[in-house]
C-alpha cells in the first residue's frame, strides 16, 4: 500500500478546502469506474423523475395503448409511423415508456423504505450501543434474529399476509431490512461511546440524547451510507423479486420486477425483449448503486485511507 | 488563609467491584482547594489520581463505585447527587481537561457546534450571543483569528491549538473547579510551557481552582501551589510545593523527586525506586509502600500508617519519616 501510493505521482487537487466534504469528494472521483456508475445513476434517477415528460407515451393510459401494437419487435414501427426503439409488450405498451414508469415505482420503493429501514435501524442501534445491558442484549437479539430467516423469506411472508401495495411492499421491505443498519450502527456506536470526546462532553454536561445524537451519530454515519447504498440496491431487486412473484405490486402500479413477469411467458415464443429490457434496467441500476456504495466504502472507510 | 475552601474531600473511597476481586483504586484520600489555587496530585500509573479526578466531576465507570467519604464543592456534598444533579453541575460547576487533546474534540463537528453545544447545555441563550462567547473564551486561551477558528475542524488544528480550544471550552461556563488530568503530557514542551502560563493567570485572575493530575514533578514544580502524592490509592504526603519539594517527609515522594534528571548530576546513575506499584487487589499487609522502601522497619509490615498532621497544611502518612539530614 504505501509503496503504491509513493509511486503515484502527487494527487491532483480537484476540489480546494479542507472540509470532509471536500476531501471526500476529491477521494470520490479518483475511481473512474465508480464516476461513471455515479454519473449513471443520476442519469437512471433522471430518466425516472422525469419520465411523463421523456416518454413518447403514457403507458398506463389506455386511451394511448393499442392492443394492434402488441408484441412489436424493438425497431418496428406501429401504424401511426411511430417507432417502438424496444418493442412493445403483451398489451401494446411501449417497452422504454413502460421501463422508465417502471424504474420511478422501483427506484421510489427501494429508496423510500430504505431510509425508514436506515432511520428506524440506527436509532434502534444507537439506543442498544449507548444504554447497553440488558436494553442491548435484548435489542440485538431481536436483530439476530431477525437476521436469521433471508430477506426475500420475510417479506414473502408478510406480503402474503397483508395483501398488495404500494405502502405494503415499503412496509415489508422495511421490516426485512432495519436489522442489518440496527446492527452496523451498534458496532459503529460501541467503539465511538468508548472514545474520550464523548467522555468530555458527558463532562460538559450535555444530556443523553444530546450526546447520542449529537456526538456519537454522526460519528457513525460513514459505515451507514455504505450500508444505506448497498442495501437500497438490495431493497430494488428484492421488490423486483417479490414483484415477480406476484405478491408485491399491484398490476396497475407495475415495477421493473412486474415487466419482467409479464415477459416472461413470450420468452419460450422467441420474444425476448418484453423481459430482456426490464431486466436490463434492472440491472443497470443495482450495479451503478453497488458500485458508487463500493467506492464510499473505500473513501469513508479510515482502515483504507491513504 | 480564612477563605473557605472551593473543594473539600474527605475519606474519599472509590471501589471497583471486578470479579478477581475489590480494588481499592482510591482509599480514604481526603484534600482541600482553596479559591484559585492550584493543587498537583502526583503520583505513578495505576496510583488512583485519575480515579480520584473521575470521582470528583461523578464519572466513575462500572464496576467501580464511591462508597464513602463526602466530596463538598462549596458546602454541597457531591457524593449525594443523582444523574441530574450531576449534569446541572458538569461544565457548569466543574469541567475537566483531558489528556489527548487529539481524542477529545468531536472529529466531525466543527468547533464552533461544539462550544456552542457547550453553553447551550446549560443557558438558555440566543446562538449569537453563545457564539461571542466562545470567541471570547477562545482569545482569553490565547488563540489568534478566532473567527476562522470557530469555523474550523479539529483536525485543521495542531496539538496545541486543540488542547486551548479544550481548555477554553472548560471555562466557557467559569466554574468552581477544573480538574485537569494530564493535560500536557500529549504536547511537546514549548508548547506545554506555553499552556502550563496561560493556565496559572487564568487561575489567578478568576479564582477558579484547579486541580492538575500529573506524573510529571517538573511540570508541578512551576505551577501548583500545593501538592498531594498519592501512592496505591491514598495521599502518603501533602503540602505546599515548597516544602514537599524541598524536604519530602514520605520516602517515595523522595525517590520521585531524585529520580528526575537533573543537570548537575549529569553522569551520575539515575536514582530509581526498586520494585514496582504493587497490584489494587492484593496490597500487601501493612504499608503499601514497604515492598520498595528503603527505610522499612518491622512495624511497616504489620499496621498501616495514619495521616500525621505536621502544621496547617503538611501531612505525611509514614511511621518513619525522612529525616532531613539524610538528603544529599
Amino acid at each position: 500500500m504505501t509503496i503504491e501510493t509513493s509511486l503515484k505521482p502527487p494527487r491532483k487537487q480537484l476540489f480546494s478546502g479542507d472540509t470532509p466534504m471536500s476531501r471526500f469528494l476529491s477521494e470520490f472521483v479518483e475511481s473512474k469506474v465508480a464516476v461513471a456508475a455515479a454519473l449513471l445513476l443520476f442519469t437512471i434517477i433522471m430518466a425516472a423523475l422525469f419520465a411523463p415528460w421523456i416518454t413518447p407515451q403514457n403507458p398506463y393510459d389506455l386511451a394511448q395503448v393499442s392492443v394492434l401494437d402488441a408484441r412489436m419487435e424493438p425497431g418496428e414501427q406501429s401504424f401511426d409511423g411511430y417507432t417502438f426503439w424496444l418493442g412493445t409488450d403483451g398489451a401494446g405498451r411501449d417497452l422504454f415508456s413502460a421501463i422508465l414508469y417502471g424504474l420511478r415505482i422501483s427506484l421510489s420503493v427501494g429508496v423510500t423504505s430504505g431510509i425508514i429501514a436506515l432511520v428506524i435501524g440506527m436509532s434502534v442501534g444507537l439506543i442498544a450501543a449507548y444504554v447497553g445491558g440488558r436494553t442491548e442484549t435484548f435489542i440485538m437479539r431481536i436483530v439476530d434474529l431477525q437476521l436469521s430467516f433471508p430477506a426475500s423469506l420475510v417479506a414473502l411472508m408478510l406480503l402474503a399476509l397483508m395483501g398488495k401495495g404500494v405502502d405494503k411492499i415499503i412496509l415489508a421491505l422495511v421490516v426485512a431490512q432495519w436489522a442489518y443498519y440496527a446492527r452496523t450502527v451498534r458496532g459503529t456506536a460501541l467503539v465511538e461511546r468508548g472514545k474520550e470526546y464523548v467522555e468530555a462532553v458527558t463532562c460538559l454536561g450535555l444530556s443523553h440524547a444530546r450526546v447520542l445524537f449529537l456526538h456519537i451519530m454522526p460519528n457513525c454515519l460513514p459505515p451507514l451510507i455504505v450500508v444505506g447504498t448497498v442495501q437500497t440496491a438490495h431493497a430494488i431487486a428484492l421488490e423486483a423479486t417479490l414483484s415477480f412473484l406476484g405478491v408485491g405490486l399491484p398490476q396497475t402500479e407495475p415495477s421493473l420486477g412486474l415487466l419482467i413477469a409479464n415477459g416472461f411467458e413470450y420468452v419460450i415464443s422467441g420474444k425476448y425483449w418484453i423481459s430482456i429490457f426490464p431486466g436490463i434496467a434492472l440491472l443497470i441500476t443495482v450495479v451503478s448503486i453497488n458500485l458508487v456504495g463500493d467506492q464510499l466504502r473505500d473513501v469513508l472507510n479510515p482502515r483504507l485511507r491513504k | 488563609m480564612n477563605t473557605p475552601n472551593t473543594l473539600t474531600v474527605k475519606n474519599l473511597k472509590t471501589h471497583f467491584f471486578t470479579k478477581a476481586g475489590v480494588v481499592k483504586a482510591v482509599d480514604d484520600v481526603s484534600f482541600s482547594v482553596k479559591p484559585g489555587e492550584i493543587l498537583g496530585l502526583v503520583g505513578e500509573s495505576g496510583s488512583g489520581k485519575t480515579v480520584t479526578g473521575f470521582s470528583l466531576i461523578g464519572l466513575v465507570d462500572e464496576p467501580g463505585r464511591v462508597i464513602g467519604g463526602s466530596i463538598l464543592l462549596n458546602g454541597d456534598d457531591l457524593a449525594r447527587k443523582n444523574e441530574k444533579q450531576w449534569r446541572e453541575l458538569r461544565g457548569k460547576k466543574i469541567a475537566m481537561i483531558f489528556q489527548d487533546p487529539m481524542m477529545t474534540l468531536n472529529p466531525v463537528l466543527r468547533i464552533d457546534t461544539q462550544m456552542i453545544e457547550a453553553i447551550q447545555a446549560h443557558e438558555d441563550i440566543s446562538k449569537q450571543a453563545a457564539r461571542q462567547r466562545c470567541r471570547e473564551a477562545l482569545v482569553r486561551v490565547g488563540i489568534a483569528s478566532p473567527d476562522e477558528r470557530l469555523a474550523s475542524y479539529p483536525h485543521q488544528f495542531s496539538g496545541g491549538m486543540r488542547q486551548r480550544v479544550a481548555i477554553a471550552i472548560a471555562l466557557l461556563h467559569e466554574p468552581d473547579l477544573i480538574i485537569a488530568d494530564e493535560p500536557t503530557t500529549a504536547l511537546d514542551v514549548t508548547i506545554q510551557a506555553q499552556i502550563l502560563y496561560e493556565v496559572r493567570k487564568l487561575c489567578s485572575e478568576t479564582g477558579m481552582s484547579l486541580i492538575w493530575i500529573t506524573h510529571d514533578l517538573a511540570v508541578i514544580s512551576g505551577l501548583a501551589d500545593r501538592i498531594a502524592v498519592m501512592y496505591a490509592g491514598r495521599i502518603v504526603e501533602q503540602g505546599s510545593i515548597d516544602e514537599v519539594l524541598d524536604t519530602p517527609l514520605h520516602p517515595y515522594t523522595k525517590g520521585l523527586i531524585e529520580s528526575v534528571p537533573s543537570r548537575n548530576k549529569r553522569g551520575a546513575k539515575l536514582y530509581q525506586i526498586p520494585g514496582m506499584t504493587p497490584s489494587l487487589l492484593n496490597l500487601p499487609a501493612g504499608c503499601a509502600f514497604s515492598s520498595r522502601c528503603s527505610a522499612k522497619q518491622s512495624d511497616c509490615l504489620v499496621a498501616t500508617p495514619e495521616i500525621t498532621q505536621l502544621g496547617e497544611e503538611r501531612q505525611v502518612r509514614c511511621f518513619h519519616p525522612v529525616k532531613q539530614e539524610e538528603m544529599a
